[in-house]
């Protein structure tokens, strides 16, 4: 007989598998995304394709350089969601480049120079959107009205307006509604003043409103996020979290100043607030592991998108929020551990309620 | 094809904030309706001496032997071991050397029986009534039946029978949970013999001096449930039987205990610490069996099953039947297995030789298809965090593994390895297919392994120590008695020579007083 490899318990699996779990978290963003692309026509289908094929090629070579096995790690399905969700966050008729440069900052600079799958530190899609939001300030903060896919720009024009750099839709351009509120508040508007301008909340739930590709449906990513914590890809411990502290801080200072802070509903339903409670933060590399870390991870980063958007420079303040969390995560991972069973929170064992004669060994299991 | 099962085990509203446990899917319903099946004598039997936690067996037999069925072949040694008995009549012929039922595959000492077919019993132990037999006869009765822990674990039952003479005891519990997925031998020893088991419970309940019996059975098992609700007492005890969640690992011991009576066993501590013993339902069928009829463990149920098993059941088959006998009275194999386990696929132990023998611990037969087992390949950790939340015992896998493979075993030691069930859970649950428990194992072994060089090497130490100790003593002390010795050579020549002038000086006049008489 010849030697076979030793095999170890336990000889059953989970059907989620790596590959899987990614393709599961695409397929809950997919609604959302197909209703995106939708309501931006043309131009967002172009640099959605772009981003996604330029993440895989940039995976594909990384792998190369590191000379690491390609055929299984690109099948992994991390490079697809990185570059997707690189995607939904830019601006729809954003230029291919800044799509392919952000596909390039999340995979190589963001993933792959930290040691490839698993091993970064910070979400991809993320550094690439903040690297962009500062290097392109423009670029990433054009919006465009949702207007449906046959209404907007048609096929060749919208190839212009991505591949050739065309600028005719600055004069279709709008605010998003977290740009509008930042800009209204700064020039010295009250907060009643302004709610009649923004879209009403009907239309922020559906997605009818300015903003990035993917970020803008609101009901649909929380449809998809729910199904991610049926799934059992999530817990609901960051969503809600994250969602909890920003309706909570902004119902605290609406309610004591209600004309220079937006009200809750107005901060979970605009910006990119859904997306990322659902699949941003979630994201399993950079967040914490255990179930206390990663409530408080989300109280980290709801507090800090509230804090951004309200006294920030920026109007909307996810990407920072999320990268500034992230660099806390190996904090709350030495702190923050589970408790052993049978042993109190430093690790000692629980203490024996009656002391007893003697002590003798017995098996585990009966 | 292996998603579309496993879908309706994903709905836990439960498990949406943290899991704790996992949900593989069961799969019982492959054999969970075969009635127990008795399986005639099969052409040899092998006994190891090894079945049971603890010490070796001694063979009392020698090669050629006759023996008759629940004849005693090899003794008990020492405190924590069992008996072993000839399972049918026939002829001793090797006490030696068997490839044991463990992946190793390595020999160990076994008694290897042909049987000559008659089946003819020996005498059996004597009966016992134990309603008027005292606790210490019926726990010699089964240590001398040589029962150990049916559930897997194999601990000699006759010890923790014992255990009342050293805690205060006040509820046993019996695991029916049968918590790994596809077996279902201890489900249909409840409902065909539920009877008996209850018999058994009360003798254990009166063994133990307990004054609660709680039995304890998943709730995927409703006909259990119900058949041993109704088999609910037994010896003036009634039992209360509790449904618990279908998860994995209910069966665990400490586990169970806290899930049934909100209280958790210390670490490094027994169950017995909190006055609670957790013995198994088919224990109870052995315990029945040893005490009313004198009858010693010498079969048990195994459950034959997986996608390659070509007709799963369950088959009471005699302690030492090879398992090729076993998968052939089921019919073989439907097609080549990719994994051929003893026990549960969780927890259970591949075998790669089909000769070796069902021991006393062997509950399952699995013979596992390809579709069933996980694939090779292995990606990366990904943080998911799904091996902290499935950890039953509030452990951080993904760490623990990071920290061995840099080679720092005392860190992964400080997070917890030593706590470390080895039930399976992180592994299954796992997206990158990492072989957590296959690392656990090895770092365990390892940091045994170091642990007793640097206890060889203190006592080494100390040996040396002692000895230069006890040398120098030995030279201080002849130093000293050179000192006395001297010491009182010494006084004697100054008393010598003291006396020497003294004897002078008086001397001296005298012969003064002779010079002047002289002189004059």
């Amino acid at each position: 007989m010849t030697a076979q490899p030793l095999l170890a318990a336990p000889h059953t699996h989970t059907v989620f598998t790596v590959n899987r779990t990614m393709l599961a978290v695409v397929l809950a963003l997919t609604p959302a995304t197909v209703f995106g692309l939708y309501q931006f026509g043309w131009p967002a289908i172009f640099l959605f394709i772009t981003t996604v094929a330029s993440a895989y090629l940039f995976e594909i070579l990384s792998l190369w350089v590191a000379g690491k096995p390609i055929g299984p790690f690109a099948r992994d399905g991390s490079a697809l969601l990185s570059g997707w969700l690189v995607a939904m966050t830019l601006p729809p008729y954003a230029p291919w480049w800044v799509g392919v440069i952000g596909s390039g900052i999340a995979i190589v600079i963001a993933k792959h120079m930290f040691g490839g799958l698993g091993q970064n530190l910070f979400n991809p899609a993320m550094v690439a959107r903040a690297m962009l939001l500062i290097a392109l300030p423009v670029h990433m903060t054009t919006w465009v009205p949702p207007v449906g896919l046959f209404e907007g720009p048609g096929f060749v024009h919208s190839l212009a307006i991505t591949f050739a750099g065309s600028s005719e839709y600055d004069a279709i351009s709008s605010a998003s509604t977290l740009s509008h509120i930042k800009s209204q508040l700064g020039a010295g508007a009250s907060m009643g003043a302004i709610t009649p301008d923004l879209a009403d909340l009907k239309a922020r739930l559906i997605g009818l409103v300015p903003g990035s590709m993917g970020e803008t449906s609101t009901l649909l990513l929380l449809a998809g996020g729910l199904a991610l914590v049926f799934m059992r890809i999530i817990t609901l411990a960051i969503p809600l979290s994250v969602l909890g502290t920003i309706a909570g801080l902004s119902f605290i200072a609406s309610t004591l100043a209600p004309d220079t802070f937006a009200p809750p509903i107005l901060h979970l339903t605009a910006g990119s607030t859904m997306l990322c409670a659902f699949f941003i933060a979630t994201d399993y590399v950079t967040s914490p592991v255990s179930a206390l870390g990663k409530v408080i991870y989300g109280i980290g980063i709801g507090a800090l998108i509230f804090v951004i958007r309200t006294w920030g420079s920026f109007p909307e303040g996810v990407a920072f929020a999320v990268l500034l969390m992230n660099s806390c995560t190996p904090l709350i991972e030495t702190y923050v551990r589970p408790r052993v069973f049978g042993r109190t929170r430093t690790g000692k064992p629980l203490p024996i309620a009656k002391p007893k004669r003697t002590k003798q060994a017995a098996g585990d299991k009966a | 094809m292996s998603l579309l099962p496993s879908l309706s085990t994903l709905l836990h509203p439960s498990q949406f904030f943290s899991f704790k446990g996992v949900h593989p899917d069961p799969r019982k319903y492959l054999s969970s309706e075969s009635e127990i099946e008795v399986m005639p004598v099969p052409t040899l039997i092998r006994l190891p001496l090894q079945q049971h936690i603890g010490a070796e067996a001694e063979p009392i037999v020698a090669r050629d032997d006759y023996v008759l069925k629940g004849q005693l072949v090899a003794k008990a040694r020492g405190p924590v071991s069992a008996n072993i008995h000839a399972p049918t009549s026939g002829r001793v012929i090797a006490v030696g050397h068997f490839i044991a039922p463990h992946p190793s595959g390595l020999p160990v000492p076994t008694i290897t029986i042909r049987p000559d077919g008659e089946d003819k019993w020996g005498p059996r132990l004597p009966r016992m009534r134990p309603e008027d037999a005292t606790p210490e006869e019926i726990s010699a009765q089964v240590a001398e039946a040589g029962i150990v822990g049916m559930g897997g674990a194999t601990f000699p039952s006759a010890v923790k029978l014992n255990l009342r003479a050293k805690y205060d005891l006040h509820t046993l519990i019996i695991n029916g949970a049968e918590c790994e997925p596809y077996l279902t031998c201890d489900d249909r020893l409840m409902r065909e013999r539920a009877e008996e088991i209850a018999d058994g419970i009360g003798i254990m309940g009166r063994a133990l001096g307990v004054k609660n019996i709680i039995v304890a059975i998943e709730s995927n098992k409703p006909q259990a449930i119900d058949v041993m609700s109704r088999y609910n007492r037994a010896l003036d005890y009634v039992f209360q039987v509790k449904v618990v969640p279908t998860q994995y690992p209910m069966g665990s011991e400490k586990h169970l205990v806290r899930i049934l009576t909100g209280k958790e066993t210390p670490a490094r501590a027994l169950t017995a610490d909190l006055g609670v013993v957790v013995h198994n339902v088919a224990t109870a069928h052995a315990v029945h069996n040893a005490v009313r009829y004198g009858e010693p463990l010498i079969s048990r149920i195994v459950t034959v099953s997986g996608r390659a098993a070509k007709r799963p059941a369950n088959v009471k088959v005699l302690i030492g039947t090879p398992v090729s006998e076993v998968i052939n009275h089921c019919g073989g194999f439907a097609e080549e297995p990719d994994r051929l386990l003893l026990g549960g696929p969780m927890m259970g132990q591949p075998i790669h030789n089909r000769r070796v023998p069902i021991v006393k611990g062997a509950n399952g037969i699995l013979a596992l298809s390809k579709a069933e087992t996980p694939g090779s390949d292995v990606m990366p950790c990904i943080r998911c965090g799904r091996c902290v939340q499935s950890c039953p015992v509030g452990l951080t896998p993904f760490e623990m593994n990071a920290r061995i493979q840099a080679d720092d075993l005392d860190g992964a030691a400080k997070i917890g390895l030593m706590d470390c069930l080895t039930c399976g859970c992180c592994a299954y649950t796992c997206p990158g297919n990492i072989p957590l428990v296959q690392t656990f194992h090895f770092a365990k072994g390892k940091l045994a392994e170091k642990q007793s060089r640097k206890h060889q090497a203190e006592e080494t130490k100390r040996l040396a120590e002692a000895r230069k100790a006890r040398e120098e003593a030995i030279a201080e002390a002849k130093r000293q008695m050179m000192l006395k010795r001297k010491a009182e050579m010494e006084a004697k020549k100054k008393a010598a020579a003291e006396k020497a002038a003294a004897e002078a000086a008086a001397a001296e006049p005298m012969a003064q007083q002779t010079q002047g008489e002289a002189n004059s």
